[in-house]
């Protein structure tokens, strides 16, 4: 669980929550493309160091570094499976050069998740909403989107007072094997889906008598406007993809080994 | 017996819902705890049964300290019954839901049926024996809720506002069924915001503020305490209201039962009640 609260936004003031969503989204998005598009590891390296000041700069350390720990076991795992299939694949020899790959795997997902994780973590839900709204995503979605979003905590809530009360009931959720364990959720996860379903048509019938969808077009009080950050955030992106694109053509990436070996 | 010494509880996000509790609650009594949102009666419930452990201090039940024992097994002894009954039914049916707790307590097979018809029984719900739960209105899910934990007859018993969405008559056969656990020295503790409940049932009286116990003792000497219930922004039952309103005529303080204030009025004007 704790992977998500490294995606759970909350309010403060910083340059980077100030940024412009749609911008911020396309840098993520070209930083998702680029660690797709390397495998070597020192280019993995300098993806992962870029977005620490981001992180430093919103000054959302802590949270980030939650995420990040949440993130470690599914890391590892993917460590493992690259460094297994390549130590069967390569004659059942570990060479360096095998380690230094499951590395880099594993350093591009963590690229991938810290820098999602720095984009959820800075902007909120209804700022996505607007950049969504304003890029011509018909409101349906929108908003489909934006309830979905608030509703994770409120969930997460209802999903504890469940257990609490199944627990009351004397239901031990940590006895019995791996089968019993699993069984052991049902009484959790049916009110849940229940009340999750109950709730949205409650929540339906709450917006129809409040003459949702009323208006064809709609108007909003807060409009996005570029200012000076989003233009150098803009010219950062553009930056990243000219030199992704130049060293990805032109330049042949030493690996460590090889790094190494020429300095020795 | 329950037992508060000196309790303490902040929840993860920093709020400080109870700040230091002392209260013992003795076996076979009749306790309802009352106060505004969020006072912290709810989080003072939920550490009885060993939900919730306290951040400083202790809480004993029979003597043993929640912190050092599971939920599950102090069920056993502490049976809660929560506000929303769609935060624990799940079942096909209502027998299934009644008996489930049964089975996790590890009941034979015949005694589960056995309490299963004479839970049903109790809160008039045999005819939904083998109905889904989800297709019942929200007063009857919530007496299921109630019988469902009814069922392996906890020797303490706890109510988190028991009488919200029951009709009158259901409010009264509540009570009368408070009443009968009372003669079976059961210990019950309600948590509730229904003052003129209360005031029928004449329980002792918690009030809590802010995550502290601001006032407690007899319903009718709490419940007429009109400084008591302005901080605990309660607001008195009808009858004590009347007493007041008419405090003219020398009437005596701490009336909250109809009966009651029936005879004292009639004495008052002079004639003799049939």
């Amino acid at each position: 669980m704790s992977v998500f609260n490294g995606l759970k936004f909350r309010k403060v003031y910083s340059p980077i929550h100030d940024l412009d969503p749609r911008i911020k989204f396309i840098y993520v998005c070209v930083i998702f493309a680029v660690a797709i598009a390397y495998w070597e590891i020192l280019p993995l390296i300098v993806l992962f160091l870029m977005q620490v000041p981001f992180v430093l700069l919103a000054g959302v350390k802590s949270e980030w570094l939650r995420s990040m720990r949440g993130a470690a076991f599914l890391a590892t795992i993917i460590f493992l499976t690259n460094f297994v299939a390549s130590y069967f694949s390569a004659g059942y020899v570990v060479t360096a050069k095998n380690v230094e790959n499951a590395t880099a795997m594993t350093l591009r997902f963590v690229v991938l998740v810290e820098s999602f994780s720095a984009f959820f973590l800075t902007t909120s839900p209804d700022h996505l909403g607007l950049a969504l709204e304003q890029t011509r995503v018909p409101y349906e979605f929108v908003f489909a989107f934006t309830t979905a979003v608030r509703f994770v905590p409120v969930l997460a809530e209802e999903a504890q007072t469940i257990m609490d009360a199944q627990k009351a009931r004397g239901l031990e959720l940590e006895r019995g094997n791996f089968l019993k364990r699993t069984r052991n959720y049902v009484p959790i996860l049916i009110p849940l889906i229940v009340s999750a379903i109950r709730r949205s048509l409650e929540l339906a019938e709450a917006m129809e008598s409040r003459a949702w969808g009323a208006t064809k077009k709609r108007t909003n009080l807060y409009v996005l406007k570029m200012h000076k950050g989003d233009f150098a955030l803009a010219f950062i992106t553009m930056l990243v993809i000219v030199a992704a694109v130049y060293v990805r053509l032109y330049v042949a990436i030493p690996s460590v080994n090889e790094l190494l070996r020429s300095v020795a | 017996m329950i037992e508060v010494k000196d309790v303490c509880f902040s929840y993860p996000n920093g709020v400080e819902a109870l700040k230091g509790v002392q209260v013992a609650i003795q076996d076979g009594e009749f306790v309802a705890i009352m106060g505004q949102n969020g006072a912290g009666k709810t989080t003072l419930v939920k550490s009885f049964n060993g939900l919730l452990k306290p951040t400083r201090g202790n809480v004993l039940v029979d003597g043993i300290d929640t912190t050092k024992s599971s939920v599950a097994k102090l069920a056993r002894t502490v049976g809660f019954v929560f506000q929303n009954p769609d935060s624990q039914l799940f079942s096909e049916s209502v027998e299934d839901e009644i008996a489930f707790a049964l089975k996790n307590f590890g009941f034979e097979k015949d005694i589960v049926e056995k309490r299963v018809t004479w839970a049903l029984n109790l809160l008039g719900l045999t005819q939904y024996r083998k109905t889904s739960p989800f297709m019942l209105s929200g007063g009857e899910r919530k007496r299921v809720a109630l019988a469902s934990v009814l069922a392996w007859d906890p020797k303490i018993l706890i109510m988190d506002e028991p009488t919200i969405g029951q009709d009158y008559q259901q409010k009264e056969k509540l009570r009368q069924l408070i009443l009968q656990m009372k003669t079976q020295r059961k210990t019950i503790v309600i948590v509730t915001h229904d003052v003129e409940f209360v005031a029928e049932c004449n329980p002792r009286v918690l009030l809590m503020r802010e995550g502290r116990i601001v006032g407690e003792g007899e319903a009718r000497i709490v419940l007429t305490d009109l400084d008591a219930l302005a901080n605990a922004s309660i607001v008195p039952p009808q009858i004590a209201q009347l007493f007041v309103q008419l405090s003219g005529l020398g009437l005596p303080k701490n009336v909250i039962d109809v009966y009651e204030a029936q005879r004292i009025l009639l004495e008052k004007l002079g004639r003799t009640s049939e």
